[in-house]
């Protein structure tokens, strides 16, 4: 009966209370795949918003801008200008739609977790962050070695200037791994950590809530439950922070990563 | 206990297909944005930059217009005013001329209608002493034909006499007037 008044609690039913838990971003493939579930078909429905809004956004720019291209030159500005154009340098034009693509692609996935019938950031899935990081490796990479060449990229990379050459022993393994093994992987990890993080959350208050409100019996876990409730719409809007902000600061780390493979000093 | 079999929890993606798509939406979007979303902002923004410079370069112009109208009236300005004065000037010489002139003119009149007159007194005299020598001769001839009760009407006789009394007359007018010099 719990299922069927809030969809949104799914383990309500059935008697005994079952916590979140990792289980509950594991969605059931459909149409007898192995693949095709709730998350891929999200994704998919995140690349036609975004393309939709950049299509929509760039038709009919005029010299002097209307309402809706004064928005789409607010965000456009404010990841050309405001990430590209500060972190990269003159030669930002380059990776301007890998910048543009990273922030509302991930603004997008993210703030699905705050929207109906989808309920779920895309990336608190480990698999699309992995994905995503991966591109922005392969990407700051090439980047570097288009610029100076492999061999004078590489060292750039693990042999910083001004070290005493008897120190390259230790600081040639230390470059390479904090250049080319944990940058990835903290890029992935907190990209999917804070996702991951805050939907648990969202499904405490939501699921744990919701079981205390359908409780018969006791008045005071029926109240608990409400509050517990209401304060989840406070934890949708930190979420719907959190969301901008990591989408941001993926951005940023990507336009950095690039600005440092194709600086002349390390 | 295999080292390699390490749970990853939630850190191990469900399906490789996750991955994929995190790797592939993001290309998509990224070519869609560079081929269709960047060059018409950026074409715009050039657009706008021109636009904004242009207008910069024909307010510029035309203030430069401006500046030399200003100059040109002004240059306009002063050589009327050198002009205004010049005309001023030559119509005081003008009018100082032409009142010497008109000055000369009247009295070269003056003089001619003086001269005139004197011309014309000095005929009318003259006509009136003829006029009364004939006639003052013909009375004192009268008047003495009365006196002496005889006519004198021979005419040569009488105006020998006539003749004789004046002369005698003018003389001693201008006896008297050489008496009147002398003293």
């Amino acid at each position: 009966m719990g299922s069927l008044t809030l969809p949104l609690i799914p383990m309500a039913g059935g008697g005994g209370y079952t916590p979140p838990s990792a289980d509950d971003f594991i969605y059931d493939p459909i149409l007898g795949t192995t693949w095709l579930n709730k998350v891929f078909l999200q994704s998919i429905l995140a690349l036609i918003i975004v393309m939709v809004l950049w299509f929509v956004l760039s038709r009919n720019l005029k010299v002097v801008p209307g309402k809706r291209q004064f928005f789409g030159e607010m965000l456009y500005d404010f990841i050309r200008n405001g990430v590209g154009r500060d972190m990269i340098g003159h030669d930002f034009r380059r990776y301007l739609p890998w910048l543009l693509a990273f922030f509302t692609f991930i603004l997008v996935n993210n703030w699905f977790g705050q929207v109906f019938f989808v309920m779920l950031p895309t990336y608190s899935l480990v698999g699309y962050a992995y994905g995503s990081a991966l591109l922005v490796w392969i990407i700051y990479i090439t980047a570097g070695i288009r610029k100076h060449g492999l061999l004078k990229y590489l060292k750039l990379q693990t042999m910083p200037e001004g070290v005493p050459w008897f120190l390259y022993l230790m600081i040639i393994p230390l470059e390479v791994l904090s250049n080319f093994i944990t940058r990835p992987i903290t890029l992935a990890l907190r990209l999917f950590a804070n996702m991951f993080a805050g939907h648990l959350v969202i499904m405490v208050f939501v699921v744990g809530g919701g079981f205390l409100v359908t409780q018969a019996d006791g008045l005071i876990n029926n109240i608990g439950g409400g509050v517990s409730l209401i304060f989840s719409f406070a934890v949708f809007g930190l979420e719907l922070f959190i969301g901008a902000l990591q989408a941001y600061i993926f951005t940023v780390l990507a336009a950095q990563y690039i600005e440092s493979s194709i600086s002349e000093a390390h | 206990m295999v080292p390699m079999e390490i749970d990853l929890g939630p850190l191990l993606p469900h399906h490789f297909i996750e991955v994929v798509m995190g790797f592939a939406l993001l290309v998509v979007i990224a070519i869609f944005i560079g081929k269709v979303v960047v060059p018409a902002f950026e074409r715009m923004y050039e657009e706008r930059t021109e636009q904004i410079q242009g207008g910069i370069e024909k307010a510029e112009r035309a203030q430069a217009e401006a500046a030399a109208a200003l100059q040109e009236h002004q240059q306009q300005l002063n050589e009327a005013r050198q002009e205004a004065a010049r005309i001023r000037e030559d119509a005081k010489n003008d009018g100082a001329r032409i009142k010497a002139e008109m000055r000369a003119e009247a009295e070269a009149e003056k003089e001619r209608i003086v001269e005139s007159a004197r011309i014309q007194m000095e005929a009318e005299r003259a006509q009136v002493v003829s006029q009364l020598r004939a006639e003052v001769g013909g009375l004192a001839t009268t008047l003495a034909g009365r006196i002496v009760g005889e006519s004198l009407d021979d005419d040569e006789r009488a105006r020998r006499t006539v003749d004789r009394f004046l002369a005698d007359l003018e003389n001693d007018g201008q006896s008297a007037q050489n008496v009147g010099q002398q003293v």
